[in-house]
């Protein structure tokens, strides 16, 4: 066994982590507060390469894999998880079409993709196919006159889904096969038919902005679908697979970042005339705090391993997004209590932690989906 | 255009602690870091291979475990890095270092500019620039917040505190950079990735054989600096409370003590 990174993972971990203190550290408080998009930031995370992970240099991207993937997201997430967010999600987009598009695609769009000059984005959640993501509606029926798909239908809760350039939607190409007859269709913005529809406000990561996307008779060539007809469903599921361990680095880098924290502010608040540190009571928490995150730690190291070196990794980046997602949310809230007041205040982070951390919970996948997931493959 | 570049790998004083006893430095678990100065250097010379397609060559003297900030200005986009590394080079002051470091650069050649960082944090000497370039016998101009290509010539402007000077300068010369200067890039996946391949050893070792350097010049016995005694000068915090019954009386108070000490 090797518990080791590489010279290189531990730079890379290094430079994510001064990308992260120099350029969203100070933007972090106002991005949660205003919403925006932190379209500065996704610039530059494509300039030093943080957008092409994974995808390979021929194609403009860095090439690395999804243990450099974790580290980076894990170290940004440490201070922003809706940078994080935006950053894991959208190289899902490049990672689907890295393995299921066409040459022509691949030399189209993954340039552009991940050297930070256009956002990806994924869409496969409808208003009655969340969990259920079998159950999509929208179709995209051929016309063989012109050569075009015709996209009729709603998307909803899609990550970035109004920034995006490109778009990766999820529709029926065949509506009498179900799931079968689901596929894979890159839609650009701007094309007619396609809009965006309701912006929701969140609980969390207020940067990642999240929209329903509307089609109405939208048509684009046949030349955008992404694989096979009816490989949809297996696209999405393969996607989700990867993204399950970047929502787990994701909320890693929450939770470490909140013990970090509450360390720091333990041995600075003074209650009873010694630092709070001196406590049992908030030490034990420190404990369950640092227990819970070492296994989440490498568990998710784990599943990217897997995945890295070819095996299978369904079920352990299932365990891992799963346990990482509770551990973040365990470890916020007891950071928060820790802070006591001051930690429902907006002056400090952990606010903010508290609510991002949640939705690590339910997106990729709720902690329930997860727990069908794990316990299939256990039981099979 | 050749452009050298002098890197010193230092521990992070930013974490360093001092051991009261022996008024040294606590190395142990504080992370090696790229001389600060010295990564605006780099990042100058960066600035000048986009402009004008130079090589960058990064030059160091230290442990093996130097080569670690050697790999990182590669990450950064240096061309090609030595690293002078020997036992013989142990125990050098600022003029025993300049004198390996200018061997060095002799023996490497062909070069057009040469830059440095203004001082390392470990030392903060600030010699080594300023002796190397007397060494080679070439110009010099330290404390360069910016710097300009300008034909053949360098236009430099060199910080001072009471005024900035904007010197031109022909090459072969020496530049000491300051964190003014720039804003250091981060290095790029890709070329981390690159870089950090282990399968590839692209530091150069340069060991006292391979340079062309005067054995009494050099180490622990070529060098004039004895260190006589390190230690951490004692802080004392003297403060007084100043009363009065308003403002006026109280500020009376102050101006009278600040005459009594010749402060004003």
């Amino acid at each position: 066994m090797d518990f080791k990174f590489t010279d290189g993972q531990l730079m890379l971990q290094k430079t994510a982590a001064e990308f992260a203190e120099k350029y969203i550290e100070p933007r972090a408080e106002e991005i949660d507060r205003t919403g925006e998009f932190p379209k500065d930031i996704f610039t530059e995370m494509g300039k030093v390469g943080f957008s092409g992970i994974g995808t390979p240099v021929e194609y403009g991207g860095s090439g690395g894999n999804d243990i450099d993937k974790v580290l980076v997201v894990t170290e940004i997430a440490k201070k922003d998880a809706s940078c994080a967010a935006i950053l894991s999600i959208h190289t899902i987009f490049a990672s689907v079409l890295n393995k299921f598009g066409t040459e022509e695609q691949k030399k189209k769009y993954l340039p552009e993709t991940t050297n930070g000059g256009a956002l990806g984005a994924f869409a496969l959640t409808e208003p009655n196919a969340g969990s259920d993501a079998g159950s999509a509606k929208t179709t995209a029926i051929l016309d063989e006159e012109t050569g075009e798909y015709v996209l009729n239908g709603t998307k909803c809760f899609i990550s970035g889904g109004g920034q995006a350039k490109n778009l990766l939607i999820f529709a029926l190409t065949d509506p009498s096969k179900g799931t079968k007859g689901l596929s894979c269709i890159l839609v650009e913005k701007g094309t007619p038919g396609f809009s965006v529809g309701k912006i929701e406000e969140k609980m969390g990561i207020h940067g990642s902005e999240t929209v329903e996307l509307i089609f109405d008779n939208c048509r684009v060539p046949k030349e955008n679908l992404v694989g096979k007809e009816g490989q949809g469903f297996k696209i999405a599921m393969t996607a989700l697979d990867g993204a399950r361990i970047g929502v787990a680095a994701q909320a890693l880098g929450i939770a470490e970042r909140a013990l970090e924290e509450s360390v720091k502010y333990m041995k600075e608040r003074v209650q009873f005339g010694k630092p709070i540190a001196a406590l049992q009571g908030l030490q034990w928490y420190i404990a369950d705090m640092a227990t819970k995150i070492e296994c989440a730690k490498w568990m998710i190291y784990r599943a990217a391993w897997l995945k890295v070196s070819g095996q299978p990794y369904s079920k352990e980046a299932a365990i891992a997004k799963y346990n990482a997602s509770e551990t973040a949310t365990f470890v916020t809230n007891l950071a928060l209590q820790i802070h006591g007041g001051y930690g429902y205040m907006k002056d400090y982070p952990l606010e903010r932690m508290y609510r991002d951390a949640k939705i690590t919970e339910i997106y990729e996948g709720t902690s329930e989906i997860h727990k069908v997931v794990i316990s299939r493959s256990v039981l099979k | 255009m050749n452009i050298i570049v002098c890197v010193k790998q230092v521990p992070n004083t930013n974490e360093v602690k001092i051991n009261k006893e022996t008024g040294t430095l606590i190395r142990e678990g504080v992370e090696s870091i790229i001389n600060p100065d010295d990564k605006n250097a780099i990042e100058a010379a960066l600035v000048l291979k986009e402009q004008v397609g130079a090589k960058v060559t990064l030059l160091s003297m230290g442990p093996p475990q130097a080569k670690a900030a050697l790999k990182e200005g590669l990450a950064m986009g240096a061309d090609e890095a030595y690293l002078l590394s020997d036992r013989a080079f142990g125990g050098s002051d600022t003029w025993a270092t300049a004198t390996i470091i200018a061997a060095a650069i002799e023996k490497i050649g062909n070069y057009d500019v040469i830059f440095c960082g203004r001082q390392a944090i470990d030392g903060d000497t600030a010699q080594v620039g300023p002796e190397v370039a007397e060494f080679l016998g070439i110009p010099q101009v330290t404390y360069a917040k910016d710097v300009k290509l300008d034909g053949e010539d360098i236009l430099v402007t060199r910080y001072t505190e009471n005024a900035d000077f904007l010197i031109r300068v022909k090459t072969p010369c020496l530049l000491t950079a300051i964190k003014e200067l720039n804003d250091p890039r981060f290095p790029t996946v890709a070329k981390i990735i690159e870089v950090y391949d282990e399968q590839k050893d692209n530091i150069q070792v340069l060991t006292f054989a391979d340079i062309d350097v005067d054995p009494t010049q050099i180490g622990l016995k070529g060098s004039p600096t004895n260190v006589f005694r390190s230690f951490v000068p004692v802080k004392e915090k003297h403060s007084e409370f100043i009363e009065g019954s308003n403002e006026n009386e109280k500020a009376k108070v102050l101006m009278e003590k600040l005459a009594a000490l010749k402060l004003i």
